[in-house]
């Protein structure tokens, strides 16, 4: 076959063979993931999505650091079985501001897009510390530890700065106020100005009530610990869309 | 260094040694520089090994310098081979270590009172799944494939490496990155991106590391005797081409700081997912496939003296495979909230890759026609063809994967991880174990392997521990996606998460049974190339009188 004839000009030309393979190589990476970053109807129309909170993003980093990931997906699929056990199924706006993603490849433990306020802090603090203590069978390693470790949050101004850099809507306000944020949303009671700034800061960005939650999360006051953080994280997975005004058969929302 | 001899030939030994030293020196000074201002204890880790290895490296090669008194180390009438001999020894030990930490976690997962320490973090199971991930895939399956491809590049161009000190700067770079990388996962340095888990520094680092590897590779190429590029060069070309794509791409991200360890991807959520998987599916494709297609169709062919079967085929196969690869990624976000176009187009390249992949299949077990005989008499032919076997299997399995309604039940269970790992056992590991068995008789210049009786326990012991860890995942996966839908007759769920756990108890037991049977059969070939290295038994036997592997024609008539 003539074609094949060809062939012998790349398999004779070392650069010929490494830019063809290139080409080739590109077209589908191209052609799937270009696409994503400018057709409109890839991220659903939402109300009440806005950027972490200092202390719930201290939190997904740990979540990431621990690589809970491996075990845990954040994707509820629209299968009946999963809204039914999970919850409303995840949409892609839920995600737009993470860096990276969370929607995992493996479920050893059950999903936890949305489990957010399904649980009290008390259980969670239990359940970190020592999983069997409040399910007997867990498999699930212990994070005992976080309690003992205070949060490091001096370069807290640093991580909103990176995240605004890479698209998520940090305002200088939030930026500025970062640590007096992040201290406020763990330490109920404390300093009441504070606590409203932080409330009405993330409210605003989020144009709707109840999305931040302020508390002692592993019921220490002396410290701010990773525990801290890690609740607050988890308390708030899933919570932040408004699905009571969410339109999933809108033609803009159908994908 | 810098002898008249050197300089007339322009680019001498001492060119070389002085750039890779320069680079060293600056990373070297770099990386001090860092270690002084870290913003965080793990950076300074880091920084700190990276610092002492490079200066370690920088005082070896000046004392290995100085004792040269005149001689090329890269006199250009001998192939490299000591580097390749490092890659042997290299990927033995980080696979053993791989396969132990798989072990390890698997016990976790199986009897997790017995690994409970509620005050060492590194010690969970999210630490150490991506040591045993990375250990097996970039250091085991990365050095297996920095060395055979060096070794192979060089006999099918026949000529030297290129480069001079370069290729030694791939070598120790590789394997630094491997130490950072590793070490991060325990102090928690992670992206969280599987498979590409590393920060933003050590992925630096390996992009400098990578295209060094490349302009080595492509070098050899440039200076080789032969016309022709040999098809398994094609395939480690691709390989080299297309993980520096992937890895540049899917590594995008924002340092915090420059001295600290944490960074921010730049892309975020949907577009982020996809970018991962498309760079996850095809180091599946492109680290774990291409690059050792390329070993098949050196060490087969080698090994039981026949030519390719088809050239034709392998031209197909190669371009379509590198095609239509780079397309499945999506099908591992079937159902999620990635477009649903996406997905289906992922489905659809993913059905049509069964076809390229079982081309190359066909092609290397064909490649033993006239020659069937040797399935029975040599157990290292007949572990690369059950390596191919393995390959058929999986590459059928991840089409039927990637249908919609079967990832509905299969995505997130313990399906996933048979799959994976029939794919990787079998495969990789495999056709990997047939490459070292051939090469260090070769290498050392040995009559035989020590001992052909320990490759025949090996060969039986993997593949028992094969057949368990798949058959028992692939119970436990179809248990819990079955149970995950199950409704009773109320219409309610019938089971809670926790029950799915319970049920697959046993079938973790079995796992573990499987991994410890893979295990100790890579401790006996470990032992089994150490021991035809030294020249001990059947290694050091005289040579027989049909001696020489050179000396029998490569070509024989197929009747």
């Amino acid at each position: 076959m003539a074609i094949m004839d060809k062939h012998q000009k790349l398999e004779r030309h070392s650069l010929l063979l490494t830019v063809g393979i290139l080409v080739v190589v590109a077209i589908g990476g191209l052609v799937e993931i270009a696409p994503l970053f400018y057709l409109e109807n890839t991220i659903e129309k939402v109300q009440g999505m806005r950027p972490y909170t200092p202390l719930e993003l201290k939190g997904r980093n740990i979540y990431i650091r621990e690589g809970c990931y491996t075990c845990h997906s954040q994707m509820v699929r629209p299968l009946r079985d999963e809204v039914e056990r999970y919850g409303h199924y995840s949409l892609a706006a839920e995600s737009m501001y993470d860096h990276p993603f969370q929607w995992g490849s493996k479920r050893t433990g059950p999903d936890l897009a949305r489990v957010g306020g399904k649980y009290s802090d008390e259980w969670h603090l239990d359940h970190l510390k020592d999983p069997k203590s409040v399910v007997p069978d867990s498999i699930m390693p212990p994070y005992a530890f976080l309690a003992k470790k205070r949060l490091k949050y001096d370069d807290i101004e640093d991580h909103l700065k990176a995240l605004r850099l890479a698209g998520v809507p940090y305002t200088d306000d939030m930026i500025a106020n970062a640590k007096a944020d992040l201290v406020a949303q763990a330490s109920p009671n404390a300093d009441f100005d504070a606590e409203d700034a932080l409330v009405a800061r993330y409210t605003e960005a989020s144009g709707r009530e109840g999305t931040v939650k302020i508390s002692d999360f592993d019921h220490n006051p002396q410290a701010v610990t990773e525990m801290d953080a890690l609740i607050a994280y988890l308390q708030m997975t899933g919570t932040l869309v408004d699905f009571s005004t969410y339109e999933a058969n809108d033609l803009s929302n159908r994908r | 260094m810098n002898t008249r001899a050197d300089i007339s030939r322009g680019a001498g030994p001492g060119f070389s040694i002085g750039t890779v030293s320069t680079l060293t020196g600056l990373v070297a000074l770099g990386v001090l520089i860092i270690a002084g201002n870290a913003a965080d204890p793990m950076m300074a880790a880091h920084a700190w090994t990276f610092f002492f290895l490079t200066v370690l490296g920088l005082l070896i090669t000046g004392l290995w310098a100085g004792s040269l008194n005149g001689r090329n180390p890269f006199d250009p009438a001998i192939y490299e081979d000591t580097i390749v001999k490092f890659g042997v020894a290299a990927s033995m030990f980080w696979g053993i270590a791989g396969f132990l930490v798989g072990v390890i976690i698997a016990l976790q997962l199986t009897f997790p009172n017995i690994f409970y320490f509620p005050d060492l973090g590194w010690t969970n199971f999210g630490r150490l799944r991506p040591l045993h991930t990375s250990a097996v895939i970039f250091a085991f399956g990365g050095n297996v494939l920095i060395a055979t491809s060096f070794y192979v590049v060089q006999r099918t161009c026949r000529t030297r490496l290129a480069g001079g000190m370069w290729p030694w700067f791939v070598f120790w770079g590789y394997n630094l990155f491997i130490v950072v990388a590793g070490t991060g996962y325990l102090l928690g340095v992670t992206q969280s991106k599987e498979y590409a888990e590393p920060e933003w520094y050590a992925d630096l680092w390996l992009t400098i590391v990578w295209v060094a590897y490349l302009l080595v590779f492509l070098g050899t190429l440039w200076k080789r005797k032969e016309p022709h590029i040999y098809v398994a060069n094609w395939f480690y070309l691709s390989f080299i081409v297309t993980i520096a794509m992937l890895h540049i791409v899917n590594n995008l991200a924002i340092p915090v700081s420059l001295t600290g360890s944490k960074s921010y991807q730049l892309f975020a959520g949907v577009q982020d997912a996809l970018t991962q998987w498309w760079y996850g599916h095809n180091a599946v494709g492109f680290f774990l496939t291409t690059g050792f297609l390329a070993i098949m169709y050196y060490f087969i062919p080698k090994q039981v003296n026949r030519p390719v079967y088809s050239y034709r085929l392998s031209i197909v196969h190669f371009w379509s495979l590198i095609f239509i690869y780079i397309w499945a990624g999506p099908h591992h976000l079937h159902y999620t909230a990635l477009p649903q176009w996406a997905q289906t187009l992922g489905m659809v390249f993913s059905v049509m890759l069964w076809m390229p992949s079982w081309g190359g299949m066909i092609n290397g077990v064909m490649t033993l026609s006239g020659a069937w005989d040797k399935l029975r008499t040599d157990p290292i032919v007949r572990m690369m063809i059950v390596a191919l076997a393995f390959y058929g299997m999986s590459t059928f399995e991840g089409p039927l994967m990637s249908v919609r309604a079967v990832n509905a039940l299969s995505h997130y269970t313990e399906w996933g991880i048979a799959h994976v790992h029939s794919g990787s056992m079998g495969w990789v590991g495999f056709i990997s174990f047939g490459a070292l068995y051939c090469v260090t008789p070769w290498l050392w210049k040995r009559k035989a392997l020590y001992s052909k009786a320990l490759v025949e326990w090996h060969f039986w012991l993997a593949t028992l521990g094969i057949l368990f860890y798949i058959v028992a995942m692939y119970v436990a996966g179809i248990t819990e996606g079955l149970m995950w839908r199950a409704y009773n007759e109320f219409g309610f769920l019938e089971y809670a998460f926790i029950e799915t756990v319970k049920a697959k108890h046993i079938m973790y037991m079995i796992r573990v049974a499987g991994g410890l049977l893979y295990l100790t059969g890579a401790l006996l070939m470990a032992y089994n190339l150490v021991r035809t290295a030294l020249g001990h038994g059947a290694a050091g036997e005289a040579a027989a009188p049909d001696a020489p592997k050179t000396a029998t024609p490569a070509l024989q008539p197929a009747e």
